[in-house]
């Protein structure tokens, strides 16, 4: 074991692993923490805890990953390279492995001018960081766990144990591209990848047999992404709107026209989880219902993937 | 070339409250060429302003004078006898300009009336595009000749970031080119793609103004 993390010996035991996003609030509110916690503990093997995501200002990650393991949750602290140069990050690694995390996902992070919309304004003036990118984060990290070594080549004592995981965008342009991204995290040092949230479960399994022919498969564990839709207006603005994200027409039309789209989106859901466990080298699955988490357990247990080893 | 644009006129007028007599100062280099600095840009703000001032109710006499650069101190010197008369300067030169200006003038206060912001190429008429981020460290040889530190918005090393539209353009700006978008296709291209799978690393940003000010002598040319 290179962390000891719950999601580390899920998947080292060969099972189908679950993972669920759950954000922090924004504001200072501890029990807003913990109230989502209570909402969705027990229905995954480790939660990811986002990084002021859309660059809007929230509890930080490690301080909301701390609140969830002191409630039983296992974290994975999210850490993007926006808002931190390696100085900080390295000690903010350093930090959060004292406060006991021991997973961590490496992302670039969003843009602060893409960032924020709908009603809030987030921070379009900030200035950037961006000193490294996710792939050399995930090297750092990987250099401060395998060889104590800082990213300047001083050494640290003792070696963290971390369980690193990167995030992979297969249907982002350009795709051709993509794969050969995912390689690059995988050697830089990813352990595990969470992947933009699948809909079109041919095209991602016409991805994957490229990861699985490149031998990718066996060196990570690929964890597709799945949000849970509720509505057919969901679907359009992310296939719209978020990039990376292909939402076929069929299955916009068919939330459309249900009489219950709450519902047929838990039939959805559930069909995506099942397609995806069939694709080889899948090898368990991160699921989100964006500000929504309390439909979590909902969709676990309908997707037969309860109880939690 | 430096790409500067224009301050809001507002601004230009608060700073220059109760001065009776401004000298517009352009540059005939860089920002000439990205049309906000050079004797062009300085007739168009000098009735902007006089008007602005007549319609307050307190004239104002707007001087224009253009020199061939405002970053050498020769061309610099050329603006003394207007400089003196006036109450005031609004240089349109970037940043270094105004810094020469206001170094050699020390009596007369030197605003700027510029935001400088970029280096940047003309791709086409009207149309400007950042090239360079001066970061000291030019990893062009690596990225088939497009640089990802002036032309990502996140400046990465390593490929793209999941925010890349359908169209290959940047998550920040529909109109923008995602610059690994671009670097990808030319490798492609060249039947090289294999070469953007090395892993970069972490980046020296030292030798740009991340290491401190530059302040470089070069003593062959000191002699």
């Amino acid at each position: 074991m290179k962390s000891g993390s719950n999601l580390e010996r899920v998947l080292s035991e060969g099972h189908f692993a679950v993972t669920a996003e759950v954000g922090p609030p924004r504001g200072p509110d501890p029990s807003a923490v913990k109230k989502k916690a209570e909402s969705v503990k027990g229905i995954a093997d480790a939660y990811n805890v986002t990084d002021n995501q859309t660059a809007v200002v929230r509890m930080s990650s490690i301080a909301a990953s701390k609140i969830l393991l002191d409630e039983g949750l296992e974290p994975v602290m999210q850490m993007v390279c926006r808002d931190r140069n390696r100085i900080a990050m390295q000690s903010d690694l350093l930090g959060a492995h004292a406060l006991g995390m021991r997973n961590c996902l490496c992302l670039s992070g969003d843009h602060q001018v893409a960032g924020a919309g709908g009603k809030l304004n987030g921070h379009p003036g900030a200035k950037n960081v961006y000193d490294v990118d996710s792939i050399q984060l995930l090297s750092i990290l990987k250099g401060l766990r395998d060889d104590g070594v800082q990213e300047g080549g001083d050494t640290i004592e003792p070696r963290v144990g971390f369980f690193i995981g990167a995030a992979w965008t297969p249907m982002g342009p350009p795709e051709p591209f993509r794969v050969v991204r995912l390689a690059k995290k995988i050697k830089a040092g990813a352990d595990f990848i969470q992947t933009q949230a699948v809909y079109d479960t041919d095209r991602f399994a016409e991805s994957m047999k490229k990861v699985v022919d490149m031998g990718l498969a066996d060196q990570a564990a690929i964890l597709p992404g799945i949000i849970l839709p509720r509505s057919a207006g969901m679907l359009r603005y992310m296939n719209a709107n978020v990039p990376g994200i292909e939402v076929p027409d069929s299955m916009i039309e068919r939330m459309k026209s249900s009489k219950d789209p709450k519902e047929e989106g838990f039939k959805v859901a559930v069909e995506l989880i099942d397609a995806v466990r069939g694709i080889p080298g899948v090898k368990g699955v991160h699921l989100q219902a964006i500000e929504a988490e309390h439909l979590l357990p909902q969709l676990v247990e309908r997707a037969g993937l309860l109880p939690r080893p | 070339m430096i790409f500067a644009e224009r301050k809001p006129i507002e601004e230009i007028l608060g700073k220059i409250e109760g001065c009776k007599r401004v000298l517009i100062a352009g540059c005939a280099t860089c920002v000439a060429e990205c049309a906000v600095g050079g004797e062009a840009e300085t007739e168009t703000l000098a009735p902007l302003l006089s008007m602005a001032r007549k319609r307050a109710g307190s004239a104002l006499d707007v001087v224009t004078r253009t020199v061939e650069k405002q970053c050498e101190w020769e061309f610099v010197e050329e603006l003394a006898d207007d400089v003196g008369a006036a109450d005031a300067v609004i240089s349109l030169a970037c940043g270094i300009g105004v810094q020469a200006m206001a170094e050699r003038f020390l009596d007369t206060p030197v605003y700027p009336g510029v935001n400088t912001s970029a280096l940047t190429m003309r791709e086409e008429t009207g149309l400007w595009v950042s090239r360079c981020a001066a970061c000291g460290d030019c990893v062009l040889g690596e990225t088939f000749g497009l640089c990802p530190v002036a032309r990502c918005a996140k400046s990465l090393m390593n490929g793209p970031c999941g925010g890349s539209r359908k169209d290959g353009k940047c998550e920040i700006d529909e109109n923008l080119d995602c610059v690994w978008n671009l670097i990808v296709e030319r490798a492609e291209e060249r039947g090289q793609l294999e070469a953007l799978s090395e892993i970069r690393a972490a980046k020296s940003w030292s030798n740009s103004r991340h290491g401190g000010p530059k302040r470089v002598v070069r003593e062959d040319l000191r002699q």
